[in-house]
């Protein structure tokens, strides 16, 4: 399929039909809701379903149902619908069962939302954070494929921007390796053989034939997301070699500030950035050694809300440089995305009052 | 005259006087009932004395087989006292989040439309936290079976208030009975969506006599065959006795249960 | 019913009491049409009474119906005892879980 011009939320439901997604469900919320009338339109062309949710509540739980028979199925709505979501997210990640699920946010206050979640229990969501549209067509693949690879739910971090925005962008079925079987999927054929199957977040099993139990089960995935975090983080770097200054950010302030480097690299400052690609499990690593490597004298961290990445920006820089806001709260009269701070003139003048107050070593 | 059954058990006989019943019989006969049903593995449950759930899930079982759908049916199990029963059941279960059932059981049916997908959920399941994901199931005609086991009380709590607490029912937050002026009516779930055009069937059986046992089979039964030839949401509603919850002696399960329930939610096919 | 009142002295059948998993509700004492369950005094290793049978079981399965710990097993004899229901002679013992 060629590059075509897709409108962001087009693209990505072109993206979860070419990943084999066939059941979708949701309730309207802006900017995903374009998502979901795409997705009504296309699934049923490909034999799939998509359902009008009388509530974010009950889409979410009807894809898990899905999901448990063995779909590929997504959801998706914006920081407050996925609030409402949250139960059930930590029950699929608590029973294993993979689905994906879209948030469009307005803008990126979401982040203590999608990387620590809202739900109960041990568990964790594989987030990625596209920077812009072409990326979100990736992403998109990429998390149905995670989480059928680690059976748990995935979530996209999009916002208006990724949602709204069109760019020419191409849809390709990829081939992202082998699964496992989904064995554990429930078809309801093996009543009677004492081969029956149960999906459970106590995993409590048969009396015949039972299951390890909320301990053994519990701490198995404490395992699993354990070695999630020490093998899936992502992340992107922008020039960054001998950046003396090195701006964090994530999703679609990320081309804003890479921007900004550049222009400021022209002026003759060691700048670079770096971005998290998976907000969970977070780079730890990859910053760590990023800072460590290079004359890094300070890490400024953009972020369009009041100060959530910079938590995990600390822990992985953990004293090597200072960490520093640069980001605040900024929203447009729409209510719908990031506000005027989103621009590369006040990303650059935020850096540059930064840079002045800490000068290069 | 029949008298009231108490805790006291009637006289015992001098043992010559009963019969053995450590073994199956030496003459020549036939096993006419199994302590297990079909499709069960196991007997032992940590239900209370005199509960109503397991009898509710018995005929279940037997439903689902005696139709055969044993090699095609998903139970999806709500919160509750009854949860653990599904344990004793060799069929696929997917155990969800209290009240979510009916949502979560469209999911599973849109998949597999080909099999027999029911909910079973207590009156805290469905008529408390889920009656939206109930009413909406009904009226979106979604081929399922609901099964709401109502018992007036959030069992597996120790006895609190449901939106199906009957008027001065005690429980332990209704401590001087269910007062309307209080607390409010109780929701009559089977009748909500029984005016639902979604709706192919409603029926309201109980477990308080062997009579209401075998004809909410019949309920059931009836339910999974129309669900089976796609004729739209079915829902039986199944008063079961919660001895514990109610502060009543087992034996006056069955009594309170017609005496209170059965006067507020009668019994009988709706729809 | 009174234990007085005279029971049938026809037995058409029996049960097989797991008297282990029975919890003492008494639920199957007045559902038995002919009354010829009654609770024991002793109690099972949970600390329950449990039922007893006498004489005139008809095989209804009323017991089986409302017990909700699945103890009981329901046999209809072939051709029913007039009198006291003693043990026959042995014989085969087709199970026919119908």
């Amino acid at each position: 399929m060629p590059a075509s011009l897709m409108q962001g939320s087009a693209a990505v439901a072109e993206a979860a039909v070419a990943a084999g997604c066939r059941f979708f469900a949701g309730y309207p919320m802006l900017p995903f809701t374009d998502l979901l009338e795409h997705m009504a339109r296309r699934l049923p062309e490909v034999g799939g379903v998509c359902m009008n949710a009388e509530s974010e509540i009950e889409g979410v739980n009807m894809v898990l149902g899905a999901a448990a028979a063995g779909a590929r199925a997504a959801t998706g709505s914006c920081g407050q619908g996925i609030a409402l979501m949250q139960e059930a997210v930590a029950e699929a990640a608590l029973n294993e069962v993979p689905f994906v699920v879209f948030n469009m946010a307005r803008g990126q206050q979401d982040y203590f939302q999608a990387t620590r979640g809202g739900g109960w229990g041990d568990y964790r969501t594989i987030t990625l954070a596209p920077a812009d549209v072409g990326e979100a067509v990736e992403h998109t693949q990429l998390l149905f494929h995670l989480a059928d690879r680690y059976r748990a739910p995935t979530v996209l971090y999009g916002d208006y921007l990724v949602a709204h925005t069109h760019m020419g962008v191409e849809v390709e079925q990829r081939d992202l390796g082998p699964l496992p079987d989904k064995d554990w999927a429930l078809d309801g054929t093996r009543g009677g053989t004492g081969r029956s199957r149960q999906i459970w977040t106590w995993a409590m099993g048969r009396t015949d034939a039972p299951g390890p139990g909320p301990d053994a089960h519990w701490r198995r995935l404490a395992d699993k997301f354990d070695g999630i975090a020490a093998t899936e983080a992502r992340s992107a770097q922008h020039r960054t070699d001998d950046a003396e200054h090195l701006i964090v950010s994530f999703g679609t302030s990320a081309p804003f500030v890479d921007h900004v480097v550049d222009e400021l690299r022209a002026d003759g400052h060691r700048i670079g950035s770096f971005r998290p690609v998976t907000l969970w499990p977070f780079p730890e690593a990859a910053l760590a050694a990023t800072v460590a490597a290079g004359p890094c004298a300070q890490v400024l961290v953009f972020e369009v809300n009041a100060g959530q990445m910079i938590d995990d920006v600390r822990l992985a820089v953990a004293g090597r440089a200072p960490v520093r806001p640069i980001g605040g709260v900024s929203i447009d009269g729409s209510g719908m995305r990031q506000g005027a701070l989103l621009s590369a003139a006040a990303i650059r003048d935020r850096v540059l009052a930064a840079i002045e107050e800490v000068p290069s070593p | 005259m029949t008298t009231t059954p108490t805790t006291t058990p009637p006289t015992t006989p001098p043992p010559t006087t009963t019969v053995p019943t450590d073994a199956p019989p030496d003459r020549p006969s036939r096993k006419v009932a199994a302590s297990s049903a079909a499709l069960q593995v196991g007997e032992d449950h940590h239900l209370c004395p005199g509960c109503g759930h397991p009898v509710a899930w018995r005929i279940l079982l037997e439903v689902i087989s005696e139709l055969d759908l044993a090699r095609r049916s998903i139970g999806v199990v709500g919160h509750g006292c009854y949860t653990n029963i599904v344990r004793l059941a060799d069929i696929d279960w997917l155990q969800c989040l209290h009240g979510r059932a009916p949502a979560v059981a469209t999911g599973v049916k849109r998949v597999r439309p080909e099999v027999a997908v029911f909910t079973l959920q207590g009156d805290g399941d469905m008529a408390s936290e889920g009656l939206a994901e109930v009413l909406h199931a009904a009226a979106r005609a979604e081929r399922i079976t609901c099964i709401m086991l109502n018992n007036g009380v959030f069992g597996d709590t120790g006895g609190q208030m449901t939106a199906a607490s009957v008027v001065g029912q005690r429980t332990k937050t209704s401590l001087e009975g269910r007062d309307p002026a209080t607390h409010g009516y109780p929701v009559p779930v089977a009748d909500l969506v029984s005016r639902l055009p979604g709706t192919a069937y409603v029926a309201r059986g109980g477990v308080g006599s062997a009579g209401a046992i075998a004809q909410t089979k019949r309920y059931l039964k009836r339910a999974f065959e129309l669900q089976v030839a796609g004729a739209g949401f079915t829902f039986v509603e199944v008063l079961t006795m919660c001895p514990t919850g109610w502060f009543v002696p087992t034996a006056e399960g069955p009594g309170y249960l017609g005496a209170t329930f059965e006067a507020t939610f009668p019994l009988g096919e709706i729809r | 019913m009174s234990s007085t009142v005279t029971r049938s002295t026809v037995t058409r059948g029996t049960v097989v009491i797991d008297r282990d998993r029975c919890k003492g509700c008494e639920l199957c004492i007045p559902a038995c049409p002919p009354s010829v369950l009654v609770m024991s005094a002793e109690r099972n290793s949970r600390g329950y009474r449990f039922p007893l049978l006498l004489d005139g079981c008809t095989a209804c399965q009323a017991c089986h119906a409302v017990c909700p710990d699945f103890v009981f097993d329901v046999y209809r004899f072939d051709e029913p005892i007039i009198g006291s229901a003693g043990r026959g002679p042995a014989a085969d013992q087709p199970e026919d879980p119908a």
